[in-house]
């Protein structure tokens, strides 16, 4: 058994390497008639401003990159300076037209280097996950977390936090270095959609296929453990069905990519005129988007947070739970516990559900006032916002930082709809998470393993039931504590709050704690 | 009931030292300081700077949490509520000039004086137990030395059969190293669990590939000439190599610096129920303090277990701020533990042993890692107590059924309320109520709950 993890770890290891690898190989080529399939006809001109590069074989896509980019940027410029507003091109002409003038081993072998590079590594990933605690008895699996360099920011979690970094960093603003990549999946794009791959088709592969793989390893580890199965069961469905498959399948019937299950304002530009053009412009399905999104947001969220508590969308539903709660998990300790860390993350988190309230607000006004007004500055708000928040903060620390300070970065500190959830949480719900009266022994395990860094000890040992905003409800302190005093419920809301617990057990005295 | 005059020293700014940063002197010194912002407090102890909680210190052992972690208030805290904290060694104490001399640091003068000074493992007093490498597991330097004598062993062997014992068999597996564990007894923790669940954590402590030898003491250890630990021999004449000895048989008050004073001591620091000791403004709590008179029914003079060290500390910090101090009462015993994998709580009183008048009902899962029991008074049905093994109760729930002295029947009859297992996982409330009614030929049934209770996961 133990050999085969290696071998599937070495399989892992190599996959990645070949996947890093694999923008690089290749050459890549400009003709004419490429540049004329993809340039729209109102940019024509371009094509003679990019006539030197016809022909010529760059070695690798940065130097063709580079040479694009001069050629581009130097036409936009002459337009600039000759006042030409209206002519000057915004598309992003780079992705399309690298990945068309890319020929080499990686398109005439696609189906090997997709097995190579992707297939390979998720078996070898699984080679490794599944043996895992095979032969133990079903119970906690946190030994050596502490030792280990990857989950303890050691030089692998360092690496591993780079690489995600950089990976995030480039496909958001560089994707057109990743083209090759993107080769890869064109078959499994198509098929689902008819469209060639993008880099957010690429993404949006991996993501789904990171969840489903580390959610596998979440049904090794907390074998056991029927709540974070089920729950996990549940991430992986709405991860595969609803962020990945069914928004593929309407782009096939010609209508706008939607995911069902992203409400706003985490989905923030829901309200964007682009958005609600695509859904009104899609017929009754693109009506039907349009009210389902709205009632998710007004009577969804307060109904089933009232019921179950903000669990039900953040570790059940929700994509980023979803990948938080299975290729995060390894990190969840590393989250920041203190004091400090939590007061920064009330102003964060608001700060950010006001910046979207307020940016959508302008947005919708704007709508209905005929774009005259605020225009670009509702446009200033949104490339803002986009940059810092939907990118930034979402993607490059959201993911990028799991290996730093845990895997709820973004759900902690950033995301506007996990405050919206927690305000209803926190005043307005039947969740709570039960302290078993006495039995607390402090030891400090619920508090080490809550990603959300809820010192959720300070609350047992003083016997009071923790009712707090960003609790996500993903059960872990219940499940590791190792004197079953944690238990997450849904109850009447009597008796929900005591913040002046007595802890029972002695009779001499009260004391409030 | 004592006045506050006649119970100890008051004054505004009367000094209170604490030897001992425990959960009875930390529990004691918050309690105070809720009541009386004047006092200066101060929190002795040579083992750490700040308190930390003993029961975790396994975790760290297996990478499960970093000393941080394990640290019930943020350091923040101790300046915070003007807490005055000094690592060192109380050596001796003048209790008719109220002074304290430390190792290190200046004597310092108290107004009033709390021990709470914890235990220290027993020894049992064999050939061998100086070794090095044989050492028993109480505090951080324990930990330390643990960490340094077991590096890249093969086999360890530990000594007795309670929770410390079994806690050192876990930690040690979590490092991929073979252990031998003895155990006096029939079956694990002989003194405290009746056979059933002994049998089920045997089982258990096996299944984790612990050698686990019951019936089975230490004779004698042996040494190489460099004085490290090598083999230890048995009361069956059995030899074992080893190459680290975890002696658990106990732990005993951690007085010995108190010896030849004024301070009256049997096994541990004597008090009466409002825990004073023989010597005015002198207290003593926690697991260093004995009783001189039970201090309930079927409870101990000494009692070596968290929950009643804060209890003792809540207390004592209550009496020292009030106006009228009140005799300590503890409420219903309860304590939990972890063997392995496999949860155990107990309420009330639970023997191990049979006793005249107390009888049992047992129910145990086919898996055979999940237990239940009830003790009962055999004339008046009334319950007497509760452990569980593999699946969590309520504390709430069995406190307030054994205070009050429920018949079984309706403790069966509610039986789910006291179901405290996660959401989803398997319920055994049903099974045990099917047994009960076989056994007792009653027709106790659950209302089942409605289609909407299920939806809204609302258990009652
Ligand atoms: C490994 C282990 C696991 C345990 N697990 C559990 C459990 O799961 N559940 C449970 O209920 N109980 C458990 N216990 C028992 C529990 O930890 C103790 O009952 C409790 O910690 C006692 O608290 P205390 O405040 O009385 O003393 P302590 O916590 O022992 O604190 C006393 C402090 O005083 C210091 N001190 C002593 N003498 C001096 C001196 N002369 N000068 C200065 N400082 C001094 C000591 O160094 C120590 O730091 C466990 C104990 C151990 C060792
Ligand atoms: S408090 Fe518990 S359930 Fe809530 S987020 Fe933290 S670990 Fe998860
Ligand atoms: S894990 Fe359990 S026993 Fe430990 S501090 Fe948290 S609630 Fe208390």
């Amino acid at each position: 058994m133990k050999y085969l993890q290696y071998l599937g770890l070495a399989l892992f290891v190599g996959g990645l390497v070949l996947f890093s690898l694999v923008p690089f190989i290749g050459e890549f080529t400009l003709s004419r008639e490429i540049a004329q399939e993809k340039l729209k006809p109102e940019h024509s001109e371009l094509l003679k401003q990019l006539s030197p590069m016809y022909g010529v074989t760059y070695p690798n896509q940065v130097a063709f990159v580079s040479d694009f980019n001069d050629y581009f940027n130097a036409y936009n410029e002459e337009l600039k300076a000759e006042e030409k507003w209206d002519e000057v091109i915004y598309e992003d002409y780079a992705f399309s037209l690298t990945k068309a003038s890319g020929h080499g081993p990686v398109q005439e072998y696609t189906v090997l280097f997709f097995v190579a590079a992707l297939l390979l590594p998720i078996l070898g990933a699984l080679m490794y996950i599944l043996p895992l605690h095979r032969k133990e008895p079903p119970g906690i699996k946190n030994d050596g977390i502490y030792f280990s360099s990857m989950k303890n920011r050691g030089w692998l979690g360092i690496l591993t936090g780079a690489y995600l970094i950089a990976f995030y960093v480039i496909l958001y603003w560089y994707a057109e270095y990743l083209t090759n990549l993107t080769v890869l999946v064109d078959g499994i794009s198509k098929f689902l959609s008819g469209q060639p791959a993008s880099q957010w088709f690429l993404y949006g592969l991996l993501y789904t296929l990171a969840i489903l793989v580390m959610g596998i390893r979440m049904f090794r580890r907390y074998r056991g453990n029927p709540y974070q199965i089920i729950r996990t069961y549940s991430v992986m469905f709405f991860q595969l069905a609803f962020a990945f498959i069914i928004p593929e399948i309407l782009v096939l019937l010609n209508m706008p990519w939607h995911d069902f299950k992203n409400i706003w304002p985490l989905d923030y530009d829901f309200f964007f005129d682009y958005r609600i053009e695509g859904m009104l412009g899609s017929g009754s399905l693109g009506m039907f988007m349009l009210v389902w999104g709205i009632i998710l947001i007004i009577l969804g969220v307060p109904l089933f947070t009232y019921f179950y508590g903000k669990r039900w969308y953040c570790s059940w539903v929700c994509g980023c739970g979803g990948l938080a709660e299975t290729l995060g998990d390894p990190f969840r300790h590393l989250s920041d516990k203190s004091l400090k860390a939590w007061k920064i993350e009330r102003y964060m988190v608001h700060g950010v559900l006001v910046f979207a309230v307020v940016m959508t607000g302008f947005t919708i006004w704007n709508y209905f006032s005929g774009f005259g007004l605020l225009g670009d500055a509702t446009g200033m708000l949104h490339q803002w916002y986009g940059f810092l928040i939907g990118a930034a903060f979402a993607g490059v620390v959201g993911t990028g930082f799991y290996p730093f300070m845990g895997n709820r970065v973004w759900c902690r500190f950033g995301c506007p709809l996990a405050a919206y959830l927690g305000i209803v949480q926190r005043f307005k719900s039947r969740f709570r998470i039960t302290t078993n009266g006495g039995q607390c022994i402090s030891c400090g395990n619920c508090s080490t393993y809550c990603e959300m860094g809820i010192d959720v000890k300070w609350y047992a040992q003083r016997g009071q039931h923790i009712v707090r905003a960003s609790c996500v409800g993903c059960g872990i302190c219940s499940a590791v504590c190792p004197r079953g005093v944690l238990k997450l419920e849904n109850k009447g809301e009597k008796g929900r709050i005591n913040e002046h617990p007595i802890i029972i057990g002695n009779d001499s005295i009260k004391v409030e704690k | 009931m004592i006045e506050a005059n006649n119970y100890c020293h008051q004054s505004r700014d009367r000094h209170i030292v604490i030897i001992g940063n425990g959960i009875a002197g930390v529990t004691c010194a918050r309690t105070i300081r809720k009541k009386d912002h004047h006092a200066k407090i101060t929190l002795i102890s040579g083992e750490s700077a700040h308190f930390f909680s003993r029961t975790a210190l396994m975790y760290l052992y297996m990478g499960h949490m970093k000393y941080e972690n394990i640290k019930p208030y943020e350091d923040f805290f101790w300046q915070k509520n003007r807490f005055t904290l000094i690592q060192d060694w109380v050596t001796q104490i003048n209790y008719s000039e109220k002074r304290l001399f430390l190792d290190q640091s200046s004597p310092i003068s108290y107004d009033i004086l709390i021990v709470s000074t914890g235990s220290i493992p027993k020894k049992i007093g064999i050939e061998g137990e100086d070794l090095m490498g044989v050492q028993g597991f109480y505090g951080l330097q324990d930990l330390e030395k643990m960490e340094a004598k077991t590096r890249a062993i093969k086999h360890a062997t530990v000594v007795g059969g309670g929770l410390i014992g079994i806690e050192l068999c876990e930690m040690l597996r979590s490092r991929d190293i073979s252990v031998t564990f003895l155990v006096k007894d029939a079956h694990f923790w002989g003194s405290v669990l009746p056979e059933e669940e002994g049998m089920m954590a045997d089982r258990h402590i096996r299944e984790h590939g612990v050698d686990l030898r019951l019936n089975t003491s230490l004779e004698r250890i042996e040494g190489s000439s460099d004085g490290k630990v090598q083999n230890i021999i048995t009361d069956k004449n059995e030899t074992i190599s080893t190459q680290f000895v975890g002696m658990a048989i106990g732990v005993t008050p951690n007085v010995s610096f108190l010896k030849g004073g004024d301070l009256s001591l049997n096994d541990g620091v004597l008090i009466d129920s409002y825990f004073c000791t023989n010597i005015k403004d002198v207290f003593a709590i926690g697991d260093c303090a004995e009783f001189k008179e039970n201090p309930g029914v079927n409870r101990k003079n000494i009692e070596q277990v968290w929950y009643t060290g804060r209890m003792h500390g809540e207390t004592l910090g209550y009496n020292l701020t009030a106006d009228r101090a009140l005799p300590y009462k503890p409420g219903v015993w309860f304590n939990s533990a972890k063997f392995f994998d496999i949860e155990y709580q107990t309420y009330g009183f639970v023997p191990a042993a049979s006793r005249e008048g107390v009888h049992h009902f047992y129910w145990e899962h086919p898996g055979g890692k999940v237990g239940f029991r009830m003790t009962f008074d055999k004339h008046t049905q009334a319950l007497l107590g509760a452990n569980s093994m593999g699946m969590r109760l309520s504390h709430p729930f069995f406190d307030k059924a054994i205070k009050n002295g429920w018949k079984i029947n309706k403790v069966m009859s509610r039986l789910v309320e006291a179901d405290f297992d996660p959401e989803f996982f398997e319920s055994h409330i049903n099974e045990i109520l099917k047994a009960y009614n076989r056994r007792f030929g009653t027709q106790i049934s659950h209302q089942k709950p409605s289609f909407w209770q299920r939806l809204t996961g609302t258990s009652i």
